[in-house]
């Protein structure tokens, strides 16, 4: 395992969490609470919110597959965005030290747990789900494996949220520009040859927010749990509204 | 959320449907899909959001007779090799109608987006699994499994919410069912749920109920399943005093990675990979001298298992054995397994092109349940005679239909729950458009679904929900792995007689209403209680080996007495017999054989 630090020195880790309760803290506060990692162990940061949570039962976060599959545990580890489950302690503690928080950009329920709700809107307008006009087929569609192979790198999202939020066009205007995770999607169905809308998902996407807030920032890119990449499925598109144009 | 009085059934909110299901994941969304494409008010309650649901972790594929890989592929074949899978207790007439749909379901899928990997011919591929066979088992290996590389799993959960989301289903995301509300005239009509992010409960209520919660693998201490997987569906029903059937037959999967648990897909020995002990021996070919790794998942955990008691195991302590895919070539390995590559590096620091993967027979799948007929209904029994719960269904793996009987074959399990999600999903709405009223329930049957709630908001003093689940999931772990024994299932079954005063006397120090997941982790140690005991004293009672259910003290199959499903009630717990179907309607029954691979 590529350990930034021997793990043998692992032993107390201090870590410091974002909490908030609205019914009772008025505002949020950053609480220190230490976990024993065992020796000769990594730990995944899943792991230790776990521990910290037997230590102080109060404390939330979101969690499920616990293998980076099914995209519940983004938060902010000291101070970018990831999946809990499949960061290694080893990785992330400096000096015995960890800070996590909330993913940015999106309003806080409680603790580690932010309100997705902007983010699924913003999918849901791209329309994520094929669409088309001709009768299906007795059997399956047809489709050759190059055809199927322009579609890796874009199903394979986990929903997570860590690009969304980690863009700072999406935080200035989290209601007009759809954000990189629903960019990916809208690609990703433009780019099945099998959808037949592609005209319809292109018309939708030319207004000066929805795609073109985006600056090629790419923090979305370096965050990718999934070593996926938005802002190349966002410039295909800039591309193919282009040739449309032409 | 009111904690500090007792909440009262008669000063609930109300909300209404046609046809409620509880769980979204693959079963849950497809009998959605149906209903609400129907124009019936359908809502799914799902405590996590639904692309979160443990469906999303299925890797190597959905097995069906779609005739890709093979052009004289047939639905007969597919059921002879899940009968012979299940040990015969498999019920036939159900398999019989999941192998001979299963095409339509996979072509739904197909058009509705699905991404599966294709053959040069543009159909969709299909690999190699475990147990599957050409021409009743005489035809050698059958590549049956259609995969979307080894992310099927997820790409049918997120295919099966996109159709949702086209459809209009309303979602009730993040959303608690407790307990199901039942009428005095035993009618299931709803279930008191609450919304996680406010604490608001609500009295859902709804012509028709479907329980599609999944698994409860978290009853193992060492398990491929989701932390979410606790049997909520299991505990609902049989508090409310249905039964389970086949309760004992947990799968081990043969290759869960050591230590961490994650799952390696079957799939990984479909593209020629194989297990190794620490010789370097392929031990395989001595257990199943035919379909060697590819052998039922049952003979490969087994055969590991005594390799590793023999002493031939990997590491310091002789504990586990290595899966070897390095000789197939970084090209097949990152083409076909990229999934597989991302969680040993993850988990295993192990590049699965270069080195071989660190492996361990890990609880994985339960193929008991709550009985059901292919429709979807919960059946209740008493004396030898089936009764339909009214109101109530179940599909996917909460239910047991049942199609994996003692064994379930690879790749079996995304197809039941799509066949029977759909199925349950086509009756209800014929069902409700020929006209059901929305029964009634008193206040006092809504108190009775309230209880767990009040309990656990009044509690002053009691038990840590982490502790009892820990001692619970290590006893399983001790007392009904792999290989069980009478004595030591004894033990394990008192243990849990001890534990029960205290899982029914918990504390819950935080009371908070906004998104407390300790007061959800309350509910889940409970329901995970409820299936320990059910499969404890189930697997104590079943005397012969059979599927996944090998005692050494009684190490043979025994027809006579056992080729019968297991029924359990918790109220006495107790623990009868029920028939097996042997009567498919359009082939002829396969007869119980000596089962070899």
């Amino acid at each position: 395992m590529s350990a930034a630090i021997p793990l043998e020195e692992i032993k107390l880790v201090k870590l410091s969490i974002y909490r908030f309760d609205p019914n009772q803290d008025k505002k949020p506060y950053m609480q220190s609470i230490e976990i024993e990692v065992p020796a000769n162990k990594d730990l995944m940061v899943l792991d230790a919110l776990h521990l910290a949570k037997e230590i102080e039962p109060s404390l939330s976060f979101r969690r499920s597959c616990r293998e980076g599959v099914c995209g519940s545990d983004g938060m902010n580890i000291n101070g970018k965005n990831g999946l809990a489950c499949i960061t290694p302690l080893s990785e992330v503690v400096k000096k015995d030290k960890l800070t996590l928080r909330p993913m940015p950009g999106l309003p806080v329920i409680r603790d580690l747990i932010v309100d997705m709700k902007q983010f699924f809107d913003q999918l849901e307008k791209v329309q994520p789900y094929l669409i088309t006009k001709s009768a299906a087929p007795e059997i399956e569609r047809s489709q050759t494996p190059e055809e199927r192979e322009e579609l890796d790198g874009l199903y394979e999202c986990i929903l997570c949220g860590c690009c969304s939020t980690s863009c700072p066009s999406f935080w200035w205007n989290p209601d007009k520009f759809l954000g990189p995770a629903a960019l990916l999607q809208s690609w990703r169905f433009i780019a099945d040859s099998r959808d037949e809308a592609t005209e319809e998902r292109l018309d939708d996407l030319e207004d000066a927010f929805s795609l073109y807030r985006c600056h090629g920032i790419m923090n979305c890119v370096s965050v990718c749990p999934k070593g996926l990449n938005p802002t190349e499925a966002i410039s295909n598109i800039r591309n193919k509204l282009l040739t449309r144009k032409n | 959320m009111k904690v500090d009085e007792i909440i009262k059934g008669s000063d609930l909110p109300v909300k209404e449907f046609d046809g409620i299901i509880i769980g979204g994941g693959g079963a849950g969304m497809r009998a959605s899909l149906q209903l609400a494409e129907s124009g019936l008010n359908t809502a799914v309650i799902s405590k996590v959001f639904p692309t979160r649901s443990h469906t999303v972790s299925a890797q190597g594929g959905i097995t069906c007779a779609i005739a890709s890989d093979d052009p004289e592929d047939d639905w007969r074949w597919h059921m002879f090799d899940t009968v012979k899978g299940s040990d015969y207790i498999g019920d036939q007439d159900a398999i019989e109608y999941m192998c001979q749909e299963g095409p339509k379901a996979i072509f739904e899928l197909e058009h509705m987006g699905m991404p599966f990997s294709r053959t040069d011919e543009g159909r969709i591929y299909q690999r190699p699994f475990g147990g599957q066979s050409k021409d009743y088992g005489k035809g050698g290996q059958a590549s049956r499994t259609c995969a979307a590389a080894d992310r099927t799993g997820h790409s049918l959960l997120h295919t099966l919410y996109q159709a949702n989301l086209k459809a209009g289903t309303n979602f009730l995301n993040e959303w608690f069912a407790i307990d199901l509300v039942l009428n005095a005239n035993n009618v299931v009509v709803g279930v008191i749920a609450f919304e996680i992010e406010s604490g608001e409960i609500f009295y859902v209520k709804s012509k028709a109920t479907v329980l599609a919660t999944g698994g409860a693998g978290r009853i193992y201490a060492s398990t491929t399943n989701a932390l979410i997987n606790s049997g909520d569906g299991i505990g609902m029903a049989l508090r409310a005093g249905f039964p389970v059937q086949d309760i004992e037959m947990w799968q081990f999967h043969p290759t869960g990675i050591y230590g961490a648990g994650t799952l390696v897909t079957e799939g990984c020995r479909g593209e020629g990979g194989y297990l190794i002990n620490k010789d370097g021996e392929r031990f395989m070919e001595r257990y199943a001298p035919n379909a060697k790794d590819l052998a039922s998942r049952d003979v490969v955990a087994r055969s590991m298992a005594l390799e590793i008691i023999e002493g031939r195991g990997w590491g310091p302590d002789s504990d586990h054995i290595k899966l070897r895919l390095d000789h197939l070539g970084p090209g097949v390995v990152h083409k076909r397994l990229p999934g597989i590559t991302e969680l040993s590096k993850t988990f295993a620091g192990v590049d699965p092109a270069v080195e071989p993967i660190p492996v361990v027979p890990t609880c994985h799948y339960m193929m008991g349940g709550i009985p059901t007929n292919v429709h979807g209904q919960v059946i209740s029994t008493k004396s030898g005679k089936d009764s339909i719960v009214e109101g109530l269904y179940a599909a996917g793996e909460v239910a047991c239909v049942s199609v994996h009987g003692g064994n379930r074959l690879g790749g079996n399990s995304l197809l039941d729950l799509v066949v029977f999600g759909r199925a349950a999903g086509i009756f209800i709405e014929d069902t409700i458009k020929q006209g059901v009223d929305l029964m009634e329930a008193s206040d006092s049957d809504i108190d009775k679904a309230l209880s767990r709630l009040n309990k656990l908001n009044q509690s002053k003093e009691g038990y840590q929900a982490h502790k009892i689940k820990k001692a619970m999931q290590d006893n399983m772990q001790m007392n009904f792995g792999v290989f069980r024994r009478g004595d030591l299932m004894e033990n394990g079954i008192k243990e849990l007689e001890q534990a029960r005063e205290q899982i029914e006397n918990l504390y819950l120090e935080d009371k908070s209403a906004t998104f407390n997941t300790s007061r959800i982790e309350a509910f889940e140690a409970q329901n995970l209680f409820e299936v320990a005991e059910a499969t404890a004293i189930t697997a104590n009672e079943r005397k012969e080996s059979r599927g996944a259910h090998a005692r050494d003290d009684y190490p043979d199959r025994d027809d006579e007495e056992w080729l019968k499903h297991s029924i359990y009630f918790s109220e006495d717990k107790s623990v009868s017999k029920r028939e097996v179907n042997f009567k498919p309607k359009q082939v002829q029954a396969f007869q119980p054989i000596e089962r070899t691979y």
